[in-house]
């Protein structure tokens, strides 16, 4: 069991990215960061806590943060009535679940299609991008999961 | 077998596992630091263990081991495979004595002498020198026994060989052997098993201890009790949360179903979860007193010991702690005792002669606080030496003589949670080795806690260990606001009121600020929505839908001293939940304490007591100024609370909050007379009853008056008023003296002229006793004078504040002589001190004396009393009082003053 995120070889996970959508794009996280994913859920909020974060619910006796992707990416609120889907990500033995749009697929991609981020992107997005995939139809802006969790760095920039 | 001896066999068994294989990794890898300390503080434990439960033989083995790799651990002597052999052997040793006390429960005879004095020699550095004696001894050894022990040791030999070669070979088969064996080795003086062992395999030691080693481990007390991984626990625990949700939904399904055949089996399914989830939380909790069991005799050992006379007191040993927090705390707790106990305390002699009692104490203390555990471990006896470990840090190399400088003593202090520094001056068995609190901080960071340590030199040191409830169970009130629900810890709640308008207690206004009567106080209150900013985050309340929402709870908590109303909406029940740590994006936000699981299966905010309260601390006027600001030295021109009312005449009038106990309504139709006074009943007793100086009768005989309640001594008198204004902070500076009775003069308030009511007058009225002689007429005697007033009783300082400052003194008020003493320190000077006689703690005359000595001997001091008998004034004058005033009277005070100042002024 090897986490080798840089070798390119076909059968390990390494390039296999959960795909999801948050208005109208396409991102993707590691597939071997993901835990689960859930449809909408009895969330409770919590109170003075930052914009982002949705609230807490219970996944098996686990207690997950949710954490609004939309808003931490510096997007509107979604104005849609669909509720979004939450992907659980684990980040240092603590639980945390990504509201988003919608899920799409899990997509093995080449590693000649990843371009690093364009400097003319967003810095919201930027802080969270590693880089986007060329795919046929659209782009994939690959987001890391440890940076759009490490909530003492954005406290601190 | 005794309790305490299983467990040790338990124990001591799991560490000479780890330390067999620590030690093959040591041989590998031999400059591996971190190894070598561990492999030090598992020897180091087994060595403490077993040196209080009174096994001097596994001591002895166990010290020379722990010499040895004391050494290697200072870098004195290198790791060689020929000294991991001999610490093996020392390990098997060990093991071996450790069978036979299973066996028999007490230790076999026999001599280790030779195994000491090879480690002691490895110890001195001549390790290789001894790894020849390690074969011969050895070899010699059944030589010097019986004839017949050869046979022996020969059917020992083999039932041990079969045993390794089999892995599974019974534990019986070892023991019978070696029973039956005993009784012809006795001459010998040595155990079987040990000479068997180290017979047939003298020349590779190490292989042969390894075999011995898988042979005995698997002891049979280890097996009476099963060590299950919290870990699992962790799962099972979880699983059972999802089975109660589960169970849930199906009741809940089973509700909306008349009837139905499930009903039955999901009443039983229903019962057999909450049992199984009572279980498993059981599983995880124990109170903190079975990791105290073994103290007691540990102090009494080491008071044995080490020639001191030590008591141990141990409360609240039934505070329950997760079973995983108990187990990681259970040996810094030991350390740290022991650490008490050689370290902190004084020898006989010496506590004999700084004047303390013979006995030195250890206070061991546990109990819930705000959503942490609190340990507590402190001792009288001679605190920490700041300089000692300041010399020690620098020669051990921990840091340089330029740090220290930088450094507060309370920094320097926690130089003794590093690892290698000790400040005995000698390495005993019992501590001194510089690893206790070095492990005892790693053992407390790592579940997340935090240790703290104060030392005051002469008197003790405490250190407070912190642990977050992350693992342990309260009982939480479940509330509801703005719809969502929160959690608050059971113990911090005193209790809960309801408020409507119907019930007799409804929340009042001052301004904007709500309060509650209850009872005899005012209990400052706070919005839980708009703590939390829930109406704006949450549910949109219009203003009117607020106004008719009249139905609050309010839960009272007390946090310290400090006690404050939550309000929310709605209050289910208590629950028993397991405190979670909120995610760390969380952690911030204070007013919470952790999150938990309900029941249904549903998320909730723990809140945080002692948040609220800090966060709302500013709300607390009432008690600020009755503590608070008295506390911090208030001068005249401080700022003080004012009650603002109105009375008769069209001036306000205003009275220092702090003096009034309460503030009620009175139904003038219960009002009464007796003789001339009026009176009504006010709990259970005749309250007198005043109007302010000039307004004869009330205009109306009916309807509801506010009334001033003031309080002393049990006593209450009421003064009634027109209307309560407000209550403000505002600097009082009384300007004039008031030219009616009643009055201690005018003060700026507000921007408008207000009159400030004179207490003492109405409490003269009431009470004729409390007062020798009438109303002073007030007289510029003080020019600017300074004063300082000691007495612990705020109602006096607030009455003889306003008063002396009216007549021209610069009045500073602190409650206690310890204060005053402070302030003679920090170099304040005054012309004349009035102190109080019966104070808590350090009366007047323990202050006249002391001030004997100091800066201020020059500074006269006119005593109050409230009982001035011959005896007391002889005495008063013996102390160096300038004069001896009743309390009550205050013309004296003031005449007092101003010839105690004249005098002094001719003298100067």
């Amino acid at each position: 069991m090897t986490h080798a995120q840089q070798d390119t070889g076909g059968s390990d996970l390494s390039n296999d990215f959960v795909t999801f959508w948050i208005a109208e794009q396409l991102f993707g996280i590691h597939v071997l960061k993901v835990q689960d994913i859930l449809a909408q859920s009895k969330t409770t909020r919590v109170p003075l806590a930052p914009p982002e974060i949705a609230g807490s619910l219970n996944l098996r006796g686990r207690i997950v943060t949710s954490v609004d992707v939309r808003c931490r990416l510096g997007l509107p609120p979604d104005t849609s009535e669909g509720g979004g889907t939450s992907i659980v990500v684990e980040q240092h033995h603590d639980l945390y679940s990504l509201l988003v749009d919608s899920v799409g697929e899990v997509l093995t991609l080449a590693a000649d299609a990843f371009e690093p981020n364009p400097p003319t992107l967003s810095p919201a997005i930027r802080q969270y991008a590693t880089g986007i995939y060329r795919l046929e139809k659209e782009l994939l802006v690959v987001l890391d999961v440890d940076r759009l969790l490490d909530y003492g760095r954005s406290a601190a920039a | 077998m005794d309790d305490l001896l299983a467990e040790f066999l338990t124990e001591s068994n799991e560490g000479l596992q780890v330390l067999d294989n620590e030690l093959v990794k040591l041989e590998q890898n031999p400059n591996d630091p971190e190894l070598l300390s561990n492999i030090f503080r598992l020897m180091h434990t087994i060595k403490g263990t077993c040196g209080f439960l009174g096994l001097p033989r596994l001591e002895g083995v166990a010290h020379a081991g722990e010499n040895v790799l004391g050494r290697l651990r200072d870098g004195e002597i290198t790791v060689s495979p020929e000294i991991v052999s001999l610490i093996l052997e020392c390990l098997d040793r060990i093991r071996e004595i450790l069978a036979a006390l299973e066996a028999t429960e007490s230790e076999p005879e026999g001599d280790d002498a030779d195994l000491i004095s090879r480690l002691n020699a490895a110890a001195e550095g001549n390790a290789g020198g001894a790894a020849a004696p390690v074969a011969e001894e050895a070899a010699s050894q059944p030589e010097e026994g019986a004839a017949g022990e050869e046979v022996a040791v020969e059917v020992v030999a083999e039932a041990e060989a079969e045993e390794v070669e089999t892995q599974v070979a019974p534990e019986e088969a070892s023991a019978e052997v070696a029973s039956e064996a005993a009784p012809e080795n006795e001459p010998a003086g040595e155990p079987t098993p040990e000479v068997a062992k180290t017979a047939p395999s003298s020349p590779p030691v190490s292989a042969a201890a390894t075999a011995e080693a898988k042979a005995t481990k698997e002891s049979a007390v280890a097996n009476q009790s099963i060590r299950v991984n919290v870990d699992l626990l962790e799962d099972l625990m979880t699983m059972v949360s999802e089975l109660v949700l589960t169970r849930n939904q199906l009741l809940q399904i089973l509700r909306t179903q008349k009837e139905s055949e499930f009903g039955g089996p999901l009443q039983r399914l229903n019962h057999v979860v909450s049992e199984l989830q009572e279980g498993v939380m059981k599983t995880r909790m124990q109170p903190i007193g079975n990791a105290w069991a073994k103290l007691p005799r540990l102090v009494r050992d080491l008071s044995h010991e080490l020639g001191k006379k030590i008591e141990l007191e141990m409360r609240g040993a039934d505070t329950e702690l997760d079973r995983q927090v108990l187990d990681l705390i259970k040996d810094p707790l030991t350390h740290m005792v022991r650490n008490s106990a050689d370290h902190g305390l004084e020898r006989t002699e010496d506590r004999v002669s700084t004047g303390k009692s013979e006995t030195g104490t250890i206070v061991l203390e546990a109990y819930h606080e705000g959503g942490q555990i609190i340990i507590k471990i402190s001792d009288d006896g001679r605190g920490i030496n700041v300089d000692r470990v300041k010399e020690k840090a620098i020669t051990n190399g921990l840091a340089s003589d330029a740090d220290m400088e930088m450094l507060s003593d309370q920094q320097i202090m926690q130089f003794i949670f590093k690892p290698g520094f000790s400040t005995a001056e000698t390495v005993t068995a019992v501590s001194g080795r510089g690893v206790g609190m070095d492990v005892v901080r790693t053992n407390i960071e790592k579940i997340g806690g935090t240790i703290e340590l104060t030392s005051t030199p002469g008197e003790g040191s405490c250190f407070t260990i912190k642990i977050p409830l992350t693992l342990a169970i309260v009982s939480a009130l479940i509330v509801a606001c703005a719809g969502e629900r929160f959690a608050i810890p059971q113990l911090s709640v005193v209790e809960l009121v309801r408020a409507s308008g119907a019930s007799e207690h409804s929340i009042e206004r001052i301004q904007d600020t709500p309060v509650l009567r209850l009872r005899d106080r005012l209990l400052p209150l706070v919005h839980l929505r708009d703590l939390l900013h829930l109406e704006n985050d949450f549910t949109e309340l219009s203003e009117e839908q607020e106004d008719v929402r009249r139905d609050d709870f309010i839960v009272v908590t007390q946090v310290a001293n400090y006690s404050f109303g939550i309000i929310v909406d709605r209050v289910f029940d208590t629950e028993e939940i397991v405190v979670k740590p909120v995610a760390p994006i969380l952690r911030e936000i204070s007013l919470f304490s952790g999150n938990t699981i309900l029941g249904d299966g549903s998320v909730v905010m723990i809140l945080d007591p002692n948040g609220i309260a800090s966060v709302t601390g500013e709300i607390n006027v009432t008690d600020k100024t009755e503590e608070g600001d008295q506390q911090e030295v208030a001068h005249a021109e401080d700022r003080v609370a004012m009650l603002l009312f109105r009375a008769e005449g069209s001036t306000p009038k205003a009275v220092p909050l702090s003096l009034v106990a309460r503030l009620e309504e009175v139904d003038l139709d219960k009002v009464e007379a007796s003789g001339d006074q009026r009176v009504v009943q006010y709990r259970g007793q005749l309250m007198p009853l005043f109007t302010m100086e000039g307004s004869e009768q009330p205009a109306s005989d009916s309807g509801r008056r506010p009334v001033l309640v003031f309080s002393e001594q049990g006593r209450n008198l009421g003064l009634m008023v027109n209307e309560i204004v407000d209550i403000i902070e505002t600097p009082l500076n009384v300007e004039l003296s008031g030219e009616s009775e009643g009055f201690v003069g005018s003060a700026i308030i507000n921007d408008a002229a207000t009159e400030v009511i004179d207490v003492g007058y109405y409490v003269n009225l009431a009470f004729d006793d409390w007062f020798g002689c009438g109303r002073h007429t007030t007289a510029e005697a003080g020019n600017g004078r300074s004063v300082l007033l000691v007495d612990d009783s705020a109602f006096f300082r607030n009455l003889l504040s306003p008063l002396l400052n009216v007549a021209g003194y610069e009045v500073t008020t602190v409650e206690s002589a310890l204060e005053a003493l402070q302030l003679c320190e920090d170099g304040k000077d005054f012309d004349v001190i009035i102190s109080d006689i019966e104070m808590p703690g350090m009366t007047g005359y323990d202050l006249a004396e002391a001030l004997k000595t100091k800066r201020w001997a020059e500074t006269p001091i006119v005593a109050l009393s409230a009982h001035a008998s011959p005896g007391d004034i002889a005495r008063g004058r013996e102390v160096g009082f300038a004069d001896y005033v009743a309390k009550f009277d205050r013309d004296a005070l003031l005449s007092s003053l101003d010839e105690t100042i004249a005098e002094m002024r001719g003298a100067a």
